[in-house]
């Protein structure tokens, strides 16, 4: 027997897309609009942030961070808790490039729109560029380097207030400093009237928008808060639906459902598969203290990767480097004295990479790496160690056979480092950046939704976050997807006078 | 020595160096991960142990726990560069399992001096 509950507007999912539209939709509730917010993962309190490495992965990422694709030869980052993924990234905070969007080509979406729009959020979560006493050696050592090799260096900004530099961020900020939307867009809606409910899995969504809705117990000794509702089966009616899943989990949630949706549903997932190189200095380093990730190398349009600063704990580490052994042991052993950088392929949408579910309901990733991203992540993997050799490093880690480099060998990177080296199965990828699945487009042969994240043929019905995206955006995406939602967002509240009047059908529960 | 320990100390030299207290933690780590896993998962992977155990008696004349320390190398790397994606990706399940255990242990980030610490620059002043 299902507890029954109606409302006006439900937002599925809870971060950068869901926290956002969450936000903008809030002033409604003075109307009498009732919102609720339904997130799969659970509320952490302040302190349950301890940075401990294995704990908060299994706490905050679905499969504690070792998401698998199908083929089982790439894991996928994405975090399930009140905040969503914006609970676990470093705060990077960029525009979108006016090339990408031109190049995503969907009619109604202008880059100038995107642009005002990540510049609202930026202000709002205190975007800026990190003080240089802030910035530790791994960081400068990155800009140093990078500059001898050639490269544009850039500083990314930040969405940090009060940052102490614990360089945990991926872990979840011990120090509440990272301003994702479970610092400020939710509890500004919530202030405002809207309701959040945590642990709550949307299971699918019928025509007659009554959602199916699983809320679950907190498990013994786990962290987070339980739920607000009681553990149980609930069939939630609402005028409108907000899917703000994620890349997978929105499509995953519409494929579950009975509803008439563009057969391009599930299609055009894409990612940055990204790889973390290492590399030896003689001498220690600031490195796992400070901001992790400060600066970047966009050779995106050029070349199909980006590079950026980055600092990882100790198993990603251990896993991410290739082979095994005294060799691994050896650059493990050197960990107070190596530099990091995090190479992101440039992936387009292709049409293998989907996403499907199984029989159960769960999501399914079909992903292959394409030659073309491949070639990416060796040309990354040769600018990475150019520039660590540019800044002193004595030895590089790197997918090779032999995986060491020396710094006597860097004149021979091209032919030390190639595609050979980057068979499925030996190089430790993780993608994070997920997108497409629920894309946007002219109509519904080739897209889901409108560029209003209206979904063709259901007017109630919208989507709100990564999965809109038609292809890769080659950058870091938070800001553009709170830019998008809040596009969406003011579709809603344009629309909304003929949705909340329109007459739900009663439950069939 | 087990199987998944034969492949932890080659994975991993430093683990030979474990008393029983850093075995029972590191394996603890590595059930609570699997037990996580998909039922179909975890068969999969007792099945991929029992393989890597026998495998060597055709090649080397041994088991894989009954071999010394560089032909248990010699015989992961085979893995490591097989053909054959099933092979490879079953190895690189079970090293990521195996680095989860030992690295994922609050004296392993000791011992490498990873010092990361909530109270950030303030902890290093």
């Amino acid at each position: 027997m299902s507890d029954t509950r109606v409302y006006d507007i439900v937002i599925i999912g809870s971060g950068a897309g869901g926290g956002t539209v969450a936000q903008e939709l809030a002033p409604l509730v003075r109307d009498g609009v009732r919102i609720l917010v339904l997130e799969q993962g659970p509320r952490f309190a302040d302190h349950e942030f301890t940075g401990r490495e294995l704990e908060m992965a299994d706490a905050l990422y679905q499969d504690g961070g070792g998401f698998l694709t199908r083929d089982g030869t790439m894991t996928l980052a994405f975090a399930s808790a009140y905040g969503g993924s914006t609970v676990v990234y470093t705060g990077t905070s960029l525009t979108a490039r006016e090339r990408v969007i031109r190049e995503w080509a969907v009619p109604g979406l202008e880059h100038a729109d995107l642009a005002e729009r990540s510049a609202k959020y930026a202000e709002q979560n205190n975007v800026h560029l990190l003080e240089a006493p802030l910035i530790n050696d791994n960081n400068r050592l990155f800009v140093e380097g990078g500059q001898k090799a050639g490269y544009r260096v850039e500083q990314f900004p930040v969405n940090v207030k009060g940052c102490r530099g614990s360089s945990l961020c991926n872990l979840g900020c011990p120090n509440q400093a990272k301003q994702g939307t479970n610092r400020v867009q939710l509890p500004r809606a919530e202030r405002a009237g809207v309701e959040v409910v945590t642990r709550a899995e949307v299971r699918s969504i019928a025509p007659d928008r009554w959602l199916r809705v699983r809320v679950r117990e907190r498990p013994a000794g786990a962290k987070g808060a339980p739920s607000e509702w009681a553990p149980g089966e609930y069939e939630v009616q609402a005028r409108i639906v907000v899917v703000s899943a994620g890349a997978i989990g929105s499509p995953a949630l519409l494929l579950r459902s009975p509803l008439p949706l563009s057969r391009s549903l599930g299609h055009r997932f894409t990612c940055h598969p990204a790889l973390i190189l290492v590399a030896e200095h003689p001498h220690a380093i600031t490195n796992d203290v400070g901001h992790p990730k400060s600066y970047f190398v966009d050779r995106a349009e050029e070349e199909r990767f980006v590079l950026e600063t980055c600092m990882y704990f100790p198993f990603v580490t251990a896993k991410s480097l290739t082979g095994f052994g005294a060799s691994h042991s050896a650059i493990m052993r050197a960990f107070p004295r190596l530099q990091m950088i995090l190479i992101l392929a440039c992936d387009h949408a292709t049409p293998g990479n989907r996403i499907t579910v199984d029989a159960q309901g769960q999501p399914v990733v079909h992903y292959a790496l394409t030659a073309e991203t491949t070639d990416g992540l060796v040309r990354g993997t040769r600018a990475a160690a150019r520039i660590f050799f540019g800044a002193g490093a004595s030895r590089v880690h790197a997918p090779a056979d032999p995986p060491i480099i020396e710094a006597r060998d860097a004149g021979h990177l091209d032919e030390r480092i190639s595609s050979r080296s980057f068979r499925p199965g030996t190089v430790g990828i993780t993608a994070a950046h997920l997108m497409g699945g629920c894309v946007m487009g002219s109509g519904p042969v080739d897209s889901v939704t409108d560029a209003w994240g209206r979904v063709h043929g259901v007017p109630w019905l919208r989507v709100a976050d990564a999965s809109l995206f038609p292809d890769s955006l080659e950058i870091n995406p938070y800001l553009t997807i709170m830019a998008v939602a809040d596009r969406v967002a003011e579709a809603i509240r344009r629309d909304a006078p003929e949705l909340l009047a329109s007459p739900l059908e009663p439950s069939h529960a | 020595m087990t199987p998944f320990r034969a492949v932890a100390v080659t994975v991993v030299p430093e683990a030979a160096q474990l008393d029983a207290g850093g075995w029972d933690e590191l394996e603890r780590i590595v059930a609570g991960a699997i037990a996580a896993r998909p039922a179909r998962l975890r068969r999969q992977l007792a099945l991929l142990l029992r393989c890597l155990e026998w495998f060597p008696l055709f090649r080397y004349g041994h088991r894989l726990s009954r071999l010394d320390p560089a032909r248990r190398t010699a015989f992961l790397s085979s893995l490591q560069r097989s053909r054959l994606l099933i092979l490879r990706r079953g190895f690189w399940g079970l090293r990521t399992l195996v680095l989860m255990g030992y690295y994922g242990r609050r004296a392993a980030a000791v011992a490498i001096g990873y010092r990361a610490d909530a109270r950030g620059w303030e902890a290093r002043r």
